[in-house]
């Protein structure tokens, strides 16, 4: 019988982690990196629930919970962020906004 | 039939996963944002699945009702609101690759050197504390009911408080003069 063992699930979660984390610091248009943000914050997701099921304990699945408070509260800020640059620049574009870079 | 019926929840296991790791990587990889979307709302539904199989059955409900409807409406939204052919003909990754080839690398190996290293005992064990109430078993929702108004009343009260804050910060920076 094939078993699988938290090791998978804490596997997978870091393979959907790094996924998001090359999306947030390769990809220019603003939206995706906002999507790869969702990614990054729904393994961790996943990796809480392993959690709580390897301890047999419910606090895993509550704190999952408010991480997607947290992810949706970031998401609705995170798009009207987006919408104001597009307003200001037309673009969404995260290259061309540099005025901060040194 | 019988490898099937033995091995159900694994293979469910590396079907989700499968899915949810492929549709990741369209996710980051496409060109058009509606493809990523549509790609990251499979991504969220094989996670879904995948937290049924580990008894969390209110949390995947919960990821497919505000991850698969709510987040996903706002995202569409959002593509439909902004102008998405400046960007088809351009280059649709930045500069920092190397940076980001090398942590990915660097967080793989740290990862993958831990999980070497590190014995979870077998996942045999009951999940009687996922879906009971003091030794009663009453299912995952009521329990995690219980436990969140018993034990989690302010982080509750907070996570509502924060939302409000969170809409009108929106509303603000999202508004025209």
């Amino acid at each position: 019988m094939l078993e699988i063992t938290t090791s998978h699930y804490v596997v997978l979660s870091a393979m959907l982690f790094v996924i998001g984390l090359v999306g947030i610091l390769t990809r220019r248009n603003m939206i995706v990196v906002l999507m790869s943000i969702e990614l990054v914050l729904n393994s961790v997701t996943l990796n809480l629930a392993a959690f709580s099921y390897q301890h047999s304990d419910l606090t895993g699945q509550i704190l999952a919970l408010f991480v997607i408070v947290v992810a949706a509260g970031e998401a609705a800020v995170g798009l009207a962020i987006l919408v104001a640059l597009y307003r200001l620049r037309g673009t969404t574009d995260l290259e061309q906004a540099s005025e901060l870079k040194g | 039939m019988d490898f099937l019926l033995v091995n159900g929840t694994a293979l469910l296991f590396y079907l989700f996963a499968a899915l949810a790791v492929l549709s990741a990587i369209l996710v980051v990889s496409s060109r058009n944002p509606l493809h990523s979307a549509f790609a990251l709302l499979v991504s969220f539904l094989a996670v879904a699945g995948l937290f049924f199989l580990r008894h969390a059955e209110f949390l995947a409900v919960v990821q497919i009702f505000v991850y698969g409807g709510g987040i996903m409406v706002l995202f569409l939204f959002v593509i439909m609101l902004v102008n998405l052919h400046r960007l088809q003909d351009a280059k649709i990754y930045g500069m920092q690759w190397p940076a980001a080839l090398l942590l990915a690398v660097l967080f793989i190996g740290l990862v993958s050197w831990v999980v070497a290293g590190v014995q979870f005992s077998p996942a045999n064990l009951s999940p009687a504390a996922l879906v009971s109430i003091d030794g009663e078993v009453v299912g995952n929702v009521e329990a995690v009911a219980w436990q969140l108004y018993q034990q989690y009343l302010l982080p509750f009260e907070i996570a509502s408080l924060f939302l409000l804050v969170a809409m009108i910060g929106a509303v603000v920076l999202a508004r025209t003069e």
